[in-house]
């Protein structure tokens, strides 16, 4: 169990560095994106079917219009947000150890954003037709 | 990272089967955990046949007969023999529960009966639970008030007081709080269900003035926000209580006080 110095007390170890006063605001977002994704999810398939059988241009046009695109962004901001809290909650759980923690909830982040960005970045192309 | 294989010493060997008793009637047999940390030997588990004529219908009476007739070195707790005390706590047949509650004739045979899981081992069934005390302890499980002492007693009204039911009868017997995954793989971060729901024994007591102050205190992703709701412990419970509602509730306040 403990890798603690067994000289300090069952008590000075459960206290450890006290309360964060944290983890209350991941909480509540963790079920917001949750009630959100269920209704941008039921949107996204919504314009997966519309895309069913069309052509590029048909498909870039249809990705292109600013509602698609706007719930597009949404899923893709609410699901990416989602997913940070949601791995970091995992690597809370598994991974014990400082440094590798640290380099998880890292790496974690950037790929959160490094994928958001690029799908982002992707619809609005298709929307600004740059 | 999390070890999910036992350490090298902690694996179980297979023990010896101890000798049936002569003229025994109707038997059911029952594997054992045993490990002696004298012994410098890797645990092991022993096969007893209990003769069921001579021996009383629950597990805990299993595991006293063995005691006074095959082996007087089987190390286990126990005390009330009615579910009140909390000692007798072990797994049998691969759940948390009290041995002096569980009836025999209610386990697949062989009845398997290991300790607790997850907890450091002091001999056989005995584990040692001075992490799940330190726990309980720091919730501080007693009235914190600011408020003058009354002359004759702190008032609850009826209805206040039976928003207690569910949680003033827990006996702290650690099934839950050992039954839970989370609780596995950070016991020392983590409060743990049985801990959890005393801080909410608490946080709910009308006459508590410090309500606040023990919110502030669970506020942490890991006293607090390691439950992921697995349910576990309220699945072993053996007082029929459920510590993942409990929980539930002490988000929701921490919840409420900001929305």
């Amino acid at each position: 169990m403990s890798r603690a110095p067994q000289m300090r007390t069952p008590m000075r170890r459960v206290r450890g560095l006290g309360a964060a006063h944290s983890g209350t605001g991941h909480f509540w977002h963790q079920r917001v994106t949750s009630a959100a994704g269920v209704v941008l999810t039921i949107a996204l398939v919504v314009i997966a079917i519309s895309l069913l059988g069309r052509n590029h241009a048909a498909a870039v046009q249809i990705l292109g219009s600013s509602p698609v695109a706007v719930i597009m962004l949404l899923f893709i901001i609410n699901s990416a947000y989602h997913m940070w809290i949601g791995m970091q909650e995992i690597i809370l759980d598994y991974v014990h150890e400082d440094k590798l923690k640290l380099l998880a909830l890292m790496a974690n982040t950037f790929f959160v954003v490094a994928v958001a960005a690029a799908a982002c970045f992707a619809i609005l192309k298709l929307s600004f037709g740059v | 990272m999390v070890e999910f294989t036992l350490p090298k010493n902690s694996k179980i060997t297979q023990g010896k089967t101890w000798p049936r008793a002569p003229k025994a009637g109707e038997e059911t047999e029952f594997h054992i955990y045993r490990w002696n940390p004298d012994d410098g030997q890797n645990p092991r588990v022993d096969a007893y046949y209990v003769d069921r004529h001579d021996c009383g219908p629950m597990v805990l009476d299993a595991l006293i007969w063995i005691k006074n007739n095959i082996d007087p070195t089987l190390t286990f707790r126990r005390s009330c023999r009615e579910g009140v005390c909390g000692s007798c706590a072990m797994n049998i047949d691969g759940t948390n529960t009290l041995a002096c509650t569980k009836a025999i004739d209610d386990n697949k045979a062989p009845v398997r009966i290991y300790p607790l899981p997850h907890q450091p081992v002091v001999k056989d069934l005995v584990p040692d639970l001075k992490n799940f005390y330190a726990q309980y302890a720091s919730i501080e499980p007693w009235l914190h008030t600011v408020t003058p002492t009354p002359e004759k007693e702190w008032r609850q009204s009826h209805e206040d007081r039976s928003k207690l039911d569910g949680m003033y009868e827990c006996i702290l017997c650690a099934c839950c709080s050992t039954s839970c995954p989370s609780y596995w793989w950070n016991s020392e971060r983590y409060l743990g269900p049985a801990a959890l729901l005393q801080a909410n024994r608490w946080v709910q007591d009308s006459r508590d003035e410090a309500t606040g102050e023990r919110l502030d205190g669970l506020e942490d992703p890991f006293r607090l926000y390691r439950c992921h709701t697995i349910l576990n412990c309220s699945k072993a419970c053996p007082k029929g209580l459920n510590p993942a509602k409990e929980i539930a509730t002490l988000k929701k306040a921490l919840v409420d006080r900001q929305l």
